[in-house]
């Protein structure tokens, strides 16, 4: 049975008090011992509430300058990728699909390194936004001169895109880039939150907001793909025109998120499918608890990756490749074993 | 009242190819209509050209008067409902949530639970079909037969003025053959226009009141089983020969193909 209204509220209050919780907690992780209670303090200030300070200037700082931007931008790809992710399965009808398979993360990474080695590091997120929907539209291309849209064609298409995206990326660097530069793009390509500002985190969550929205309510429409898209079109949706919506919003989010965060794998794909095992595939529970869920996995990943090994900090796209490998072949069995 | 599918001198084309050619026929409100043919006769260009899903180069498809292939989507969703020839096996859905996408036409986008009248619907649709008792099963682990079945109830629970099914007993074991066919026959004297394509000439002759037969994309027959099924026909059509027996209770017309003895 489908959970109704009320079990379907409980479980969104209780992941947004997870998420909050979460937000909290990972704040307090670091070189500087900072409790709850301090975080809370120092928000509530920020915010304009009626509240005694007591939080020291650079306790103050530490919290809300170096922290707490981190820890939202994390937050919000997390929950960016893992929709991406569920939209993306559902079009392509392909428990595979995600934003780095049909290449447009690798597009998106290609449009930011050559925006920031032109020396225009402010518009980075504008040059992942053409780069992923670069990618995107000739995987689409790619797929079309195969002799049309199933899945198999378009994952085909999306690793050759991705392959292509990677070698002029790698070329890129090889060309132009010296050795401090070098080693920080590396670091942002395997995916890396380190020195995240306020103003990335402005441009994390408003492209979650903004596009995750809408991106939401198409979840009943989605669910019309289950059978193809002659079968959606019988139910009344209009299949190129969603089709085409949903895979531009996922390009713009997508380089949102490769611009700020750098190509973080595995996200976009097992969040959903995890996700899927408790709520089913019914995509308007599906894709907001899966942003959730993504969000608070995020949080916590990149706690993980900054303080397993303090000082140094680890790039978080390993940490999710190493999680998310493992998870992902257990979730394939399972799929296997039951169909 | 309503009237049935008028198909008036539809032709479609793809690239250099005419799949069909002046195609002129209907299936009327109350009866059940079956359209065979050949492989390749366009049974499944005429059908998704009634759907809106391949183009007409010529000619009208009407229901009740209105434009079919015109009609908004989501009007016509509510309206006809599409049984596809046999879905695939490989959806992730609990049994009831299959039925539940016939509902989507009905929904708003801000519509997150499925309203009273969507679960009344479904249960209608489920036990309608005589699976009311695999409601939490999950759609990849029942037979062809259940999945059809599934299909045919998703189709119920648009609550169709038109239903339009492709090939919906292939696949099947026989009985789940005779009551699917029962069934759409039930739905057909309640009212509703049933248009169907069938390969098996004789579930075809035993359950439908008018047969439409397509031969290279054109017309050649239509009107009653008995009068549209015979020896020449089969010959010219199917390239079989065969003699028409009648069955000894419904006296139907039965078919009995020519083979040659060892």
């Amino acid at each position: 049975m489908t959970p109704g209204r009320g079990p379907q509220f409980v479980l969104g209050l209780a992941l947004w008090a997870l998420l909050l919780g979460s937000v909290v907690m990972a704040v307090t992780f670091g070189p500087a011992d900072i409790a709850p209670t301090e975080v809370w303090q120092t928000i509530a200030h920020h915010l304009g509430l009626p509240f005694e300070t007591p939080v020291t200037r650079l306790r103050d700082a530490i919290i809300w300058e170096l922290r707490l931007p981190r820890v939202l931008v994390a937050a919000g790809i997390g929950a960016g990728l893992a929709l991406c992710g569920a939209i993306m399965q559902a079009l392509t009808r392909n428990p595979l699909a995600d934003p780095y398979l049909l290449g447009l993360s690798s597009g998106a990474s290609f449009g930011a390194v050559a925006f920031l080695l032109a020396g225009a590091a402010l518009l980075m997120p504008i040059g992942a936004f053409f780069g992923a929907g670069a990618a995107m539209a000739l995987t689409l291309l790619v797929t079309r001169l195969l002799g049309g849209a199933t899945p198999s064609r378009a994952i085909l298409a999306g690793i050759a895109v991705s392959a292509l995206a990677a070698a002029a990326t790698s070329f890129l660097i090889f060309w132009s880039a010296t050795g401090d530069s070098y080693r920080e793009i590396l670091s942002w390509l395997m995916g890396s939150l380190s020195g995240a500002s306020w103003g990335d985190a402005g441009i994390v969550l408003s492209a979650v907001l903004l596009l995750g929205v809408p991106m939401l309510l198409a979840g009943r429409a989605l669910d019309a793909f289950a059978f193809g898209d002659a079968a959606a079109a019988t139910l009344g949706i209009d299949v190129a025109k969603l089709r085409w919506a949903l895979l531009g919003a996922t390009a713009l989010l997508t380089g949102a998120l490769v611009a700020v965060g750098g190509a973080i794998g595995f996200v976009g794909l097992i969040i959903p499918h995890v996700v899927r095992l408790g709520t089913g595939t019914r995509h308007r529970l599906l894709l907001p608890v899966a942003m959730l869920v993504g969000a608070c996995f995020m949080v916590w990943t990149d706690t993980a990756a900054r303080s397993l090994f303090s000082p140094r900090e680890l790039p978080v796209g390993i940490i999710t490749a190493l999680l998310g490998a493992p998870i992902f072949l257990l979730v394939l069995l399972r799929y296997r074993r039951v169909t | 009242m309503s009237t049935g599918i008028q198909f008036d001198a539809v032709r479609v084309c793809a690239g250099q190819s005419t799949l069909l050619d002046g195609v002129s026929c209907r299936a009327q409100a109350g009866r059940l209509t079956g359209l065979i043919g050949p492989n390749g006769a366009g049974k499944s260009t005429l059908m998704r050209a009634a759907l809106g899903l391949v183009p007409l180069a010529d000619g009208r498809i009407s229901f009740d008067g209105q434009d079919l292939p015109g009609m908004p989507r989501r009007a016509r969703a509510q309206m006809c409902a599409f049984v596809e020839q046999s879905g695939s096996a490989e959806v992730h859905l609990g049994a009831r949530e299959v039925v539940a996408l016939g509902r989507i036409p009905f929904q708003s986008v801000w519509q997150s639970v499925p309203s009273p009248d969507d679960d009344a619907a479904v249960d209608t649709a489920l036990a309608a079909v005589g699976m009311s008792g695999f409601a939490e099963r999950h759609y990849h682990t029942l037979s062809g037969g259940e999945q059809q079945r599934l299909q045919v109830a998703r189709a119920l629970a648009q609550q169709p003025r038109l239903l339009i099914l492709d090939e919906p007993t292939n696949h099947l074991d026989v009985h789940a053959q005779l009551s699917i066919l029962g069934l759409l026959r039930r739905l057909a004297r309640s009212g509703a226009t049933v248009l169907l394509a069938l390969h098996d000439l004789n579930l075809a002759a035993a359950f439908c009141d008018d047969l439409v037969v397509l031969h290279h994309g054109r017309l050649v027959a239509g009107g009653a089983p008995e009068a549209v099924l015979t020896p020449a026909l089969l010959r010219d059509v199917y390239a079989v020969g065969a003699s028409l027996l009648r069955h000894p209770g419904t006296g139907r017309p039965m078919i009995a193909y020519d083979v040659s003895p060892e």
